[in-house]
């Protein structure tokens, strides 16, 4: 545990001291914030229009549940996003580890390969919660000014399921970047392997065939959209804990192919 | 302290060692001298657990390196041929990270820090980017990161190479200073710094052992004398006396062979006078079977030689 966590500090105080965390969260404070505004005006817009039609024709009150529409949007874009960012906090893992030569180091140091993965593992999770926080802000202020207030529910699955998604992503971008010394081919060829994802995840919503049905089971993008309506299923649940697991146990065996290979 | 037994490696099809072995004492600086590619780092990865050997075994401190490596890389402090920093920590953090996944105690760690720091003489750079310190700083860092959890074993991969001629000197003093705690291995393919620096040397070349020995007496072998190898089956003391007697022959010294009845003799003769003939004559003559006879310094001289005329490009 004290080996894990010497590691996670390390790790963490990288990301700061280098300019791509900083690059990172800006960049998606920017997009995310973009989007929060698009998709809150958008539904305002909306309950508004149907409000005034509603007077004008007296028909019965209009029944748009505007803050948990843009919360769920919200997450929505969110998980998409995500995808862009993710491989930025992975790339450097165990490339730059290799490139340095301090891999020597880690793996002459009384310390297990798999302390070692852990503490990577948990600070890019942390490194990204960190990023998700100042969406909370937003979040906030749907929470304060609707009526009737919306409750925390949906919201803190949301973003449960963030994490979760956020951390299957990770462990599959820390295996990718055990593979190279470059950063660069890591980023990409994460990014890639993040697109075949999402393309699984669409084939899967446009139609009903059997082999569209395991991809919805499988797409760990599809179990997303739950968490962001409230819903934890523990399907959900288990297909993300398994992810997790074959990310890191991949990136376990990949180190231990090292001694191997070199 | 440590215990090399028939360690072979093979990539592939290329062998980057075979059956090398040899001991080294506790408290020992031993060198190991050979040209680049000659299975150096290879042998030195094997016994700091980062590789795992083909064939053979490798005992640090009584623990073997495939068996127990937790117990190994406890006890071994490495110095890779490229200091393995952080660039973008201070030599403080460097420090701490490295003592806390080297096993350092909390209670113990500032000190053990500043201990190590006083050691290389590097207090002055403690709160400094390790990417702005000096080749010859980043040296020392490498060296203590690897002396930071007092380890018993020392393997320094070229730990001069790429310094200036003082930096040179400092390292290969602070080197000798800890001997005598520490058993040492040091690779280099500079000859001077193995006599300057070792007890014993252990000349690799090819994958190879070609040598063991102190570095006084491996150079004065080459100075004065041609040696050549003989493997004898019949009475030891005889054959001495009957090779002693060859014109040439400066001193001749045997060892008896596991198995039968045969013994090694290793024949000292002086400069450039090849008697091998002369010695095969005698002994088919007095009707023992000669089983194997080759010469010594030829190879252990093309080793020097190579080595040497590397160090007038380094000096040049």
């Amino acid at each position: 545990m004290k080996n894990v966590l010497a590691v996670f500090h390390k790790e963490l105080k990288y990301y700061f001291v280098s300019p791509i965390a900083y690059v990172v969260l800006t960049v998606f404070l920017v997009i995310s914030g973009y989007f929060f505004y698009n998709i809150l005006s958008i539904f305002l817009e909306r309950s508004m229009f149907a409000a005034m039609q509603s007077q004008q024709f007296g028909g019965p009150p209009p029944s748009i549940d505007v803050p948990s529409l843009v919360s769920r949007n919200f997450f929505g874009v969110l998980s998409t996003v995500i995808l862009f960012m993710l491989p930025m906090i992975t790339m450097a893992t165990f490339a730059d580890e290799k490139r340095r030569g301090t891999m020597e180091l880690l793996l002459t140091s009384p310390i297990t390969n798999l302390q070692v993965i852990l503490g990577k593992f948990l600070a890019s999770l942390s490194f990204f919660a960190v990023m998700l926080l100042p969406t909370l802000l937003y979040v906030l202020f749907v929470v304060i000014y609707s009526s009737p207030k919306m409750t925390w529910g949906p919201i803190l699955s949301g973003y449960l399921g963030l994490l979760l998604l956020g951390g299957s992503l990770i462990s599959l971008g820390i295996f990718i970047s055990t593979l190279t010394e470059n950063q660069i081919v890591a980023a990409t060829v994460t990014f890639g392997a993040f697109l075949i994802l999402w393309v699984i995840d669409l084939s899967a919503r446009s139609g009903g065939t059997t082999l569209q049905e395991v991809f919805s089971y499988l797409s760990i993008l599809n179990h997303f959209e739950d968490f962001s309506k409230g819903v934890i299923d523990t399907s959900s649940l288990i297909i993300y804990a398994s992810f997790i697991f074959l990310g890191l146990f991949l990136t376990f065996r990949s180190i231990e192919s090292l001694r191997w290979r070199q | 302290m440590i215990e090399v037994d028939h360690l072979t490696k093979r990539y592939g099809s290329l062998r980057a060692i075979e059956n090398v072995t040899f001991q080294v004492q506790k408290g020992e600086i031993l060198g190991f001298l050979g040209p680049n590619g000659a299975g150096k780092t290879t042998t030195m990865r094997i016994l700091t657990c980062f590789l795992p050997a083909t064939e053979g075994t490798a005992r640090v401190a009584g623990f073997d390196v495939f068996d127990s490596p937790m117990e190994v890389k406890r006890r071994i402090g490495y110095l890779p041929e490229n200091p393995p920093l952080y660039t973008e920590m201070t030599v403080d953090s460097y420090l701490d990270f490295v003592a806390k996944i080297k096993g350092v105690d909390t209670g113990d760690r500032k000190k053990k820090i500043g201990e190590v720091k006083d050691r290389v003489s590097i207090k002055e750079y403690s709160n400094t980017l390790v990417k702005n310190l000096s080749k010859g700083y980043k040296q020392r860092l490498g060296l203590a990161q690897a002396l930071i959890h007092d380890p018993q074993v020392l393997i320094l991969d070229e730990p001069t190479v790429g310094l200036d001629p003082n930096q040179i000197i400092e390292v290969r003093q602070l080197i000798k200073s800890l001997a005598g705690n520490h058993t040492i291995i040091l690779s280099t393919h500079i000859l001077p710094e193995v006599s300057m620096t070792c007890q014993r040397v252990v000349i690799i070349s090819k994958g190879k052992i070609a040598a063991v020995d102190t570095p006084e007496n491996l150079t004065r072998q080459l100075q004065v004398k041609d040696r050549i190898y003989l493997e004898v089956k019949g009475p030891e003391s005889v054959v001495k006396t009957k090779i002693k007697e060859i014109e040439g022959v400066l001193d001749v010294d045997s060892h008896r062979l596991d198995g039968d009845e045969a013994y090694s003799f290793s024949v000292e003769t002086e400069l450039k006078k090849d008697v091998r003939s002369k010695i095969a004559r005698k002994i088919v003559e007095n009707g023992y079977d000669l089983l194997e006879l080759r010469t010594l310094t030829m190879s252990l001289e093309e080793v020097f030689l190579q080595l040497t005329t590397q160090e007038e490009e380094v000096r040049a």
